[in-house]
């Protein structure tokens, strides 16, 4: 892994920007254009990241972006790439910068059709598990029984498992990642860059508004996501699925931390402990936590 | 290609057929306004880690070769996720108000 | 300059050859499904030089235009009725952005029910999207009106996409004659694009779309509706230049056909306005002193040509294969308009029909002309509105 002295000091995200104070998405940001160095066209649908750019006729992000429709990056992404083909460019980077709900949701046609048809692309699904954009609604990556301004008592159905359902579409490369662990993803980013083909960068990333935590522990939450087991970091190179080092430990349950650590942290989940305990629903997510792994594992394994 | 974007237009007659913007450093202006509690390194304690430089949302860290950090305090949000990752927990947050009386 | 003989949606599919498409994006519907089958035929065998993106819906074909487009390239689609619907999001985005991005609209009825035959009613309900708007009559007309719409469309005065559309079927897949031109005699009329402000580029980074406020938001829009209207002015420099170097004109935004001494003229878009001709014909012969205009640019609409000829007729008997449902013909709306503030007061009689496919014949277009006749002598308006054979 790159040691943090060898990272570029070069910023290209600007300071100075519009995202709210320990925004995880700019963390992801920075790391990601430092490992792409400038030679990247992004496309960015309706989102977070549409605002933190801030207002016209300033931007915060040191290279060019494409805002575009909710549903629409994949598909505008493809133009994008299709143009520099034809105009013979090879070495940029188009990338997709999209949420949770135009990945899961709204734009998973677009990103579907683009995989079949092997554009070469990198899209990059930063997950806040909701819509933040628009003030906190549930997308189809809220976790079971989490609070949203469309789910108040918390939602019922458990979340998509969006990694399979990118894996049909067999991805040259495809992996997971976290804004905890600012190395590792500036290395993926590194990595993806030099492949050609559809790619997919799945980032885990805290988002202190819409679940509701101190905005200074931040990182401590995307640790634990990964310390309880309720996140994976893995990484699929064509066929070859490699558990990362980060969730090797917590392959075996006994190591995980328990998930009520992760929990109890939230506001989102604040109604799992107050006024009572509400031991049920936090099986339930115990269970989520055993049931991704082993559907991951039953996957790629 | 020519990229007339006037960064104040006061008319139409200022702006561009459609919205394209220009990287600016402070696009939303010196955002350190936005802050309550100010992050303090102690150097005395700092080991030139760079955790809180890799961390930072708002990359307002700067680190000299040695690795020594600087925070930017136009700009720094006040977070205080670099004072939480810090190893070495050297970085305080210091409330903006007691520091200027204790300043004063 | 050759003659070919192939369908319109043929030809269209040429005209991205002639033009040096670099980027085209479509979906199949009936009865557009031609032009992408044809283009990806060309594509394959090395005639159509760009990128064909097979995608998986028209929203995705307009936006995968807008991203190509964005990033400097030429960029052209297809579609019908509710494919074109369903780029709608897309449709505002690309005269927002300013991108000369060009669809070839075959015209085709709205579901449901389901039915593939020719209505308006796709394209007229997309005229407040900012996109300049042909209506085509001729296999010839379609092909070379794509061709000048890339020249309109990349103009600086104009920097807007434009939508031509022809008749499903009726236009789309008869088999004519047009004269084909090679790229390079094009190259004479079309320089390669080169988008004069902005493009994504890694060399010159900027945000395309960020969020404005309302203190300039509306100038925006204003200066994309000032826009739209320079076409008028871009259009008739362009068809001048074509017609200098090829020999080819199609009449301007509205192509008038024995208007000069008309005391009734019939107005129309898309093919009816070619079996009018005929029309007027037959009814010159039996002594009316009739015209016929056919309305080839519904956006920006020319006002001007209208207030001219409406300066000279006692009456325009407008013909809409398509309804602004709750307000009448869009086309005859217009006309009605442009008129309020002249002190021209001809009658201006709004005909609706033709939808589904249903035909209109020369023996349609007489009764209606002779309709509008009967008012003249009357003196008599009558409805408003009449939808033409109705059952
Ligand atoms: C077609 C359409 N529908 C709805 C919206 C409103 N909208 C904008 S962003 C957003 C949610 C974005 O959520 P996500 O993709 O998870 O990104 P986040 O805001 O969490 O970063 C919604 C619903 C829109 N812009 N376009
Ligand atoms: S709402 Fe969350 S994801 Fe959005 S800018 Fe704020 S912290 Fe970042
Ligand atoms: S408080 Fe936040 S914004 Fe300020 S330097 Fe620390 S991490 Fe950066």
């Amino acid at each position: 892994m790159v040691a943090t002295k060898d990272m570029p000091q070069k910023e290209y995200v600007l300071k100075g920007n519009a995202a709210c104070a320990g925004c995880q998405d700019m963390v992801a940001l920075r790391h990601a254009h430092k490992a792409l160095e400038g030679n990247v066209i992004q496309v960015v649908p309706a989102c977070c990241t549409s605002v933190v750019q801030s207002l016209w006729p300033k931007s915060c992000l040191d290279i060019p972006v494409l805002n575009t429709a909710f549903a629409a990056s994949a598909a505008t992404a493809s133009g994008a790439r299709a143009a520099l083909r034809a105009k013979g460019i090879t070495d940029t980077t188009v990338m997709v910068w999209a949420g949770d709900g135009g990945t899961f949701d709204i734009g998973i046609q677009a990103l579907s059709g683009a995989f079949e048809r092997r554009t070469d692309l990198l899209y990059v699904c930063y997950n806040n598990q909701v819509y933040s954009n628009t003030g906190t609604q549930r997308s189809g990556a809220t976790p079971l029984h989490a609070q949203t301004t469309t789910t108040w008592y918390g939602k019922k159905e458990p979340e998509k498992m969006l990694d399979l359902i990118v894996a049909a579409h067999e991805p040259v490369y495809q992996t997971t990642a976290n804004s905890s662990y600012p190395r590792d993803l500036y290395d993926k980013f590194k990595k993806a860059k030099e492949i050609e083909g559809p790619k997919f960068i799945h980032i885990f990333l805290p988002c202190p508004q819409a679940w509701n935590y101190p905005v200074e522990i931040g990182v401590e939450i995307g640790k634990l996501a990964v310390e309880t087991g309720y996140w994976i970091m893995w990484e699929r190179l064509g066929d070859e699925w490699t558990l990362g080092r980060q969730s090797k430990r917590f392959q075996d349950p006994d190591n995980r931390k328990d998930i009520e650590e992760f929990l109890k942290l939230q506001g989102r989940f604040s109604h799992l402990f107050k006024p009572k305990k509400d031991e049920k629903k936090i099986q339930d997510l115990r269970d989520f936590v055993q049931h991704r792994w082993d559907a991951v594992l039953r996957t790629f394994t | 290609m020519v990229n007339e974007v006037d960064i104040n237009p006061k008319t139409r007659g200022d702006m561009p057929k459609t919205s394209y913007s220009k990287p600016t450093i402070g696009s939303m202006g010196k955002t350190g306004s936005w802050r309550t509690f100010s992050p303090e390194i102690n150097y005395d304690e700092c080991s030139k880690c760079r955790t809180c430089w890799l961390h930072c949302p708002e990359a307002v860290i700067s680190q000299d070769e040695d690795g020594t950090p600087h925070i930017d305090y136009d700009y720094c949000k006040g977070c205080g996720i670099c004072a939480q990752v810090c190893p070495k927990h050297c970085i305080s947050m210091v409330r903006d108000l007691e520091k200027k009386e204790v300043e004063a | 300059m050759k003659t070919m003989l192939m369908s319109a949606n043929y030809a269209a599919a040429r005209a991205t050859v002639s033009a040096r498409v670099e980027v085209v994006a479509a979906y199949p519907i009936t009865p557009a499904t031609t032009v992408p089958e044809q283009i990806a035929l060309l594509s394959e065998d090395g005639v159509f030089k760009g990128e064909f993106i097979r995608v998986e819906s028209e929203h995705s074909a307009m936006f995968a235009c807008i991203g190509a487009s964005s990033t400097g390239a030429r960029a052209f689609t297809a579609t019908s009725s509710n494919g074109l619907l369903y780029m709608d999001e897309g449709l505002h985005w690309a005269a927002a952005a300013r991108l000369p991005i060009v669809i070839s609209n075959i015209n085709r009825s709205v579901s449901p029910s389901w039915n593939i035959h020719v209505t308006h009613d796709d394209s007229m309900s997309k005229r407040d999207t900012g996109w300049i708007q042909f209506y085509s009559a001729s296999v010839d007309e379609l092909y070379h009106t794509i061709i000048q719409s890339f020249k309109l469309a990349e103009d600086e005065r104009v920097l807007l996409p434009v939508m031509v559309n022809a008749d499903g079927f009726v236009l789309s897949h008869t088999v004519s004659t047009f004269d084909y031109l090679e790229p390079e005699e094009v190259d004479k009329f079309l320089p390669p694009y080169n988008p004069p402000h902005w493009k994504m580029d890694p060399d010159d980074p900027v945000s395309h779309g960020n969020i404005v406020f309302p203190e300039h938001y509306q100038e925006f829009r204003y200066q994309m509706h000032e826009s739209n209207k320079n076409a008028l002015t871009v259009f008739e420099e362009v068809e001048k230049e074509y017609k200098k170097l090829f020999g080819k004109y199609f009449g301007g935004p509205i192509d008038c056909y024995k208007c000069d001494d008309a005391e009734v003229i019939f107005t129309s878009q898309g093919t009816i306005g070619a079996e009018a001709k005929d029309a007027i014909d037959e009814l010159r012969e039996e002594g009316h002193k009739v015209g016929n205009a056919r309305v080839r640019m519904v956006r920006p609409f020319p006002v001007e040509k209208i207030r001219e000829l409406a300066s000279k007729v006692k009456a325009f008997a407008s013909f809409d294969r398509s309804a602004s449902y709750g307000f009448g013909g869009p086309v005859a709306n217009d006309i009605r308009a442009s008129l309020y503030h002249t002190d021209y007061r001809p009658f201006v009689k709004s005909y609706i029909g033709g939808f589904g496919g249903r035909d209109i014949t020369v023996p349609d277009i007489k009764e209606i002309v002779l309709d509008t006749v009967n008012v003249v002598e009357s003196g008599e308006l009558g409805p408003e509105e009449t939808w033409h054979d109705l059952r």
